[in-house]
């Protein structure tokens, strides 16, 4: 249990025929923290994430998430990882056009046992719950399409969804680019605040410097990566 | 699997535009291709249970099928007849046990008439040789009594004691149909059958002399209706020829030379057909034309099922999104796989569902009139076997179908991993 959220020991990532987009000689997120790691577009901040989510497969070094190295499990194994221990936040449209506000919200638990037995009981509770928290409490909103929910609105039905179940870690992939100042900071104090209160490791990616002083720690990307950025 | 099917049943009512027109094609080529199935095996049944207990079927030398089509199915006409003496003459062999002469050509308001003897409701036999049954009345008795099919007093709207006229020919005409001078009167009429006796006037070989006394010549002479009836009951109303007699052996291992004896008969030329053999034979002929039904209707589901495929294809690009969602929350790719091979299942087993109930309710209401119309009974062709295996069939051919488009997406969620491109 003492093993760190994230540990990264000299990975190196490179698409197919091109030249290298990470070369991290170390990264460590612990458990609990909330991390604010900073990186301009096309700095390789999606790249590391798919790395960290065990969608993409390091070239060479060692990827751990709560002690298990990446590389020594299989892809159905990892994507297993994922869906027990991850929580994902995109920057937009993060939400399934079909389902319904609660039916996004519980969707994690469809594809992991370790979530659902760590709800308990009432799954739709549980995210009415989470909603709530996040400030979701109209009930009439729940009934919506979640495409005619405002864009703060969808990123928190996103934010309960990463947070059901109370996964170790939750990423949050530029979540409050397409938000305004206000909306924004509100959003990440509540993200910050669930996950504290679930234990979840925090590491939100942004461009946007102003926000590391709402975090614990905040790392650069382009201070870490070797790798030479090519934007 | 389950919370996969659900997502693909979410998924498939978020489209739900596209996949009712989807569902519709699939549920309209399904209907198609049943429905010849079943016009067809209706056919085969329908026809197969006309006529059984009949060894040889004996007329004037013509087509096989033809021979079998008029005397059997009131279809065509005769080209030729068989005289009197002939026919007693071959009546007369001591292998035959019975013959049941019958004559043709005349018609009630678009029946046929049918001049025989009382023997017809002995020795005629339907289905698995069941007799014909007389619902109400008498057999024939007087020389201008009628017995008519279950269709001909239903459609008519006939009872014992309705007086009815004779046309000359099979025209449907009510009037100047020729032999309105000679009213015949309903004695009988014949419980239901499902076969063309349902729709036939049946009156004695002597009426159908005695109509004609003073037609010698083809057409109506003048003088004919100055003949009253009485005079007509005193002539000798022995037929001068029929038209065909069935015939019942005493043995039934006799049946080919008995044809043979019949076929070569001195003198005046005859043919004799096996039933079975003739019914054979007509599918011969109509087998080509099944077969080629068959076939575009098969071809009618390819394409419905293809409509499944384009309609899953092209909305692959705009789901890309969802696809990296679904891999972000922990979906495999194998669930992705799934989800779009469970979405083309489901699409083709409710087309399919759908196409069975609408092709069931469609012979429900057109049945009766296909019945009345063709005399082809639809009724053997409820729900059956052939319906769930098409059901299967289709179910499983669109969820092989829906690998194509699944395969694509599962390499594209590969790919894209969690970084969702807009």
């Amino acid at each position: 249990m003492n093993d760190p959220a994230i540990q990264i020991e000299g990975l190196r990532f490179a698409w197919k025929g091109h030249a290298a987009v990470l070369d991290v000689p170390a990264f460590t997120l612990a458990r609990g923290e909330r991390l604010f790691l900073r990186g301009p577009s096309g700095s390789g901040k999606s790249t590391l994430l798919g790395v960290i989510a065990g969608v993409l497969e390091a070239d060479a070094g060692r990827v751990s998430v709560l002690g298990q190295n990446l590389a020594s499990l299989s892809s159905s194994a990892r994507d297993r990882m994922r869906a027990d221990h991850l929580g994902v936040i995109f920057q937009m449209f993060n939400l399934v056009p079909y389902l319904s506000v609660v039916g996004n919200v519980t969707l994690p638990l469809k594809f992991s046992a370790a979530r659902r037995k760590a709800v308990g009981g009432d799954a739709e509770e549980e995210a009415k719950r989470l909603l709530g928290r996040l400030g979701l409490t109209d009930e009439s909103l729940l009934e919506r399409r979640v495409s005619d929910l405002s864009v703060g609105q969808q990123q928190r039905v996103a934010a309960a969804r990463a947070l059901i179940g109370a996964p170790e870690i939750v990423i949050a992939d530029e979540p409050t680019s397409a938000l305004d100042a206000d909306t924004r900071d509100r959003f990440i104090t509540l993200l910050s605040e669930e996950a504290a209160r679930t234990g979840a490791a925090l590491l939100f990616v942004s461009h946007d410097a102003s926000l590391a002083r709402l975090f614990d720690r905040a790392v650069d990307l382009t201070a870490i990566n070797r790798a030479g950025v090519t934007a | 699997m389950s919370a996969i099917l659900t997502l693909a049943w979410k998924s498939l009512m978020n489209r739900k535009g596209s996949v009712i027109l989807t569902l519709v094609a699939v549920a309209l080529s399904v209907a198609l291709f049943l429905g010849v199935d079943k016009a067809r095996t209706g056919a085969r049944e329908g026809f197969g249970n006309t006529i059984s207990g009949t060894d040889l079927i004996v007329g004037a030398p013509t087509g096989t099928v033809n021979l079998l089509l008029y005397s059997v199915f009131r279809m065509g006409n005769a080209t030729a007849e068989v005289s009197w003496p002939t026919y007693q003459k071959i009546a007369s062999r001591p292998d035959i046990a019975w013959t049941v002469p019958i004559s043709l050509g005349d018609s009630h308001r678009g029946f046929r008439v049918l001049g025989t003897t009382n023997d017809y409701f002995v020795h005629y036999k339907y289905g698995h040789g069941q007799p014909l049954k007389l619902a109400e009345g008498a057999e024939l008795s007087d020389l201008f009594d009628a017995v008519i099919g279950a269709d001909v007093a239903r459609e008519l709207g006939y009872e014992i004691g309705t007086p009815l006229v004779l046309s000359h020919g099979l025209g449907n005409a009510g009037i100047g149909g020729g032999h309105e001078n000679r009213p015949f009167r309903v004695v009988g009429i014949l419980a239901p059958t499902g076969t063309p006796v349902d729709r036939t006037v049946h009156v004695s070989l002597e009426a159908i002399t005695a109509i004609h006394v003073g037609w010698e010549t083809g057409a109506k002479n003048p003088l004919a209706d100055t003949i009253d009836e009485k005079m007509i009951r005193s002539f000798d109303l022995t037929p001068k020829t029929i038209t065909a007699f069935f015939v019942g052996l005493e043995r039934k291992g006799t049946i080919l030379t008995t044809r043979r004896a019949i076929n070569t008969n001195k003198g005046e030329p005859l043919m004799a057909i096996i039933p079975g053999e003739a019914l054979a034979e007509l599918w011969s002929v109509t087998a080509f034309a099944e077969r080629a039904l068959m076939a575009v209707s098969v071809f009618v589901i390819a394409v419905g099922l293809v409509s499944i495929l384009t309609s899953i294809l092209t909305s692959l690009n705009e789901r890309r999104r969802e696809m990296s969602i679904l891999r972000a929350v922990g979906a495999r790719p194998g669930h992705i796989f799934s989800l779009l091979v469970l979405e083309a299942g489901l699409v083709g087993f409710l087309g399919a569902v759908v196409g069975i109930l609408l092709i069931h309710a469609i012979l429900l209401v057109a049945g009766p009139m296909v019945e009345a119309r063709y005399g082809v009974s639809l009724a053997g062709t409820g729900p059956g076997l052939t319906d769930l295996y098409t059901l299967l069939a289709v179910t499983l051919a669109s969820l092989l179908i829906g690998m194509v488009p699944a395969w694509a997406a599962f390499r594209r969620s590969l790919a894209d991993g969690l970084s969702v491109k807009v």
